[in-house]
């Protein structure tokens, strides 16, 4: 493999993260605050009401039938850090850090064969 | 005492233990063999490009984007993996993705995680890779037919992966709603949401596809027919 494709190959990684990054500590800030599709499926038929205990769910739905998270008081439950407001891009880039270090670990003890720059023809 | 947080998977306690175990056990014997199936797609340059997917999905499922008033959806991914690593490298992303936050964020229940790994690793990756190997001939051809193919790949990915909540909550639901009042809910959702995961899924596989074509899974394990694309693209830098 010659030096430019190395480069190359480094530029678009390191591109691809910055993205990643990008998204998970900036644009999280602009996400939608709404339930999800999932979630407003299992809220059907309930009234959502903030109280200091956490949220209240007057009605019927299936969400009265979930359970604590059982790592619901960890460090960065929930998207934040600590449970401080405005934390959801530092949770994110934390999040993206470990990710690519278990995914990427992972994927790289997992490889089967080392190639040459070659194109491996595949046959699936 | 019940308490909901704003977390994007299922939570414990939403299908009773007996069901959650099978679908625990089902997940754990798929992504085995994805495990094992996954070696002959990993290399040297694919490795990385499949950790930075993994973290591509984990980043992009933290924007929910708004589909109805008072409600939103985010993307799933199971085409968008599949589309660009393959199936068995994808369902590793996936599973990697949903492990991380019912750890780490508290999203999706730790009993739920079969359920939900068979949603959206399984069942999402599966489809959404079924569709776009059917459309592989247009997804070749050019390059609006290969952002049509993850538009379409996407969206059924996301509306078929619905469906596995719905086959989950009418083996061992909770109460709370009927099996059919969830069926037509979660559909309608996912249609709107699968939009959205269309989209996505085409803008990231079009600009991934732009600059590395040779990284996009689907391209590359096509017969070697198209040569002049993939050689011009080698020569360039």
């Amino acid at each position: 493999m010659s030096r430019s494709d190395t480069r190359r190959r480094y530029r678009f990684l390191i591109g691809f993260l910055l993205v990643a990054l990008v998204i998970a500590g900036g644009v999280s800030y602009l996400a939608s605050s709404s339930p999800d599709g999932l979630d407003s499926v299992t809220l059907h038929g309930c009234q959502v009401s903030e109280t200091s205990a956490g949220e209240q769910l007057d009605g019927t739905c299936i969400a009265q039938n979930a359970t604590e998270h059982a790592t619901a008081s960890g460090p960065l439950a929930d998207y934040s850090v600590g449970g401080a407001e405005h934390s959801v891009g530092i949770a994110g880039i934390l999040g993206v850090i470990v990710t690519v270090l278990v995914a990427g670990g992972l994927f790289w003890l997992l490889r089967g064969r080392s190639t040459s720059d070659a194109a491996t023809p595949d046959d699936d | 005492m019940t308490t909901t947080d704003v977390a994007m998977h299922m939570s414990d306690g939403i299908v009773n233990a007996p069901t959650s175990l099978i679908f625990g056990v089902i997940s754990v014997l798929f992504v085995g063999l994805a495990a094992v199936r996954a070696r002959a797609d990993l290399d040297d340059r694919t490795a990385p490009m499949a950790g930075l997917v993994t973290t591509f999905v984990f980043a992009v499922q933290m924007i929910n984007f708004p589909i109805l008033p008072g409600a939103s959806g985010h993307l799933l991914g199971g085409a968008l993996v599949a589309i660009l690593v393959g199936p068995w490298v994808g369902t590793l992303c996936i599973t990697i993705v949903l492990v991380v936050q019912a750890l780490l964020f508290a999203d999706g229940g730790l009993t739920a995680l079969g359920t939900n790994v068979f949603n959206m690793a399984i069942i999402g990756v599966v489809v959404g890779w079924a569709v776009a190997r059917a459309m592989r001939g247009l997804a070749r051809r050019s390059r609006g037919g290969l952002l049509a193919t993850a538009f379409v790949a996407a969206f059924v990915n996301t509306v078929v992966a619905s469906l596995g909540f719905v086959l989950e909550y009418a083996i061992g639901g909770a109460a709370g709603a009927t099996t059919g009042t969830v069926f037509v809910l979660m559909v309608g959702f996912h249609a709107l949401i699968g939009i959205g995961e269309g989209v996505i899924t085409a803008a990231t596989v079009g600009a991934v596809a732009a600059v590395r074509p040779d990284l996009v899974h689907l391209l590359r394990t096509a017969p070697r027919v198209e040569q002049p694309v993939a050689r011009g693209e080698g020569t360039q830098a």
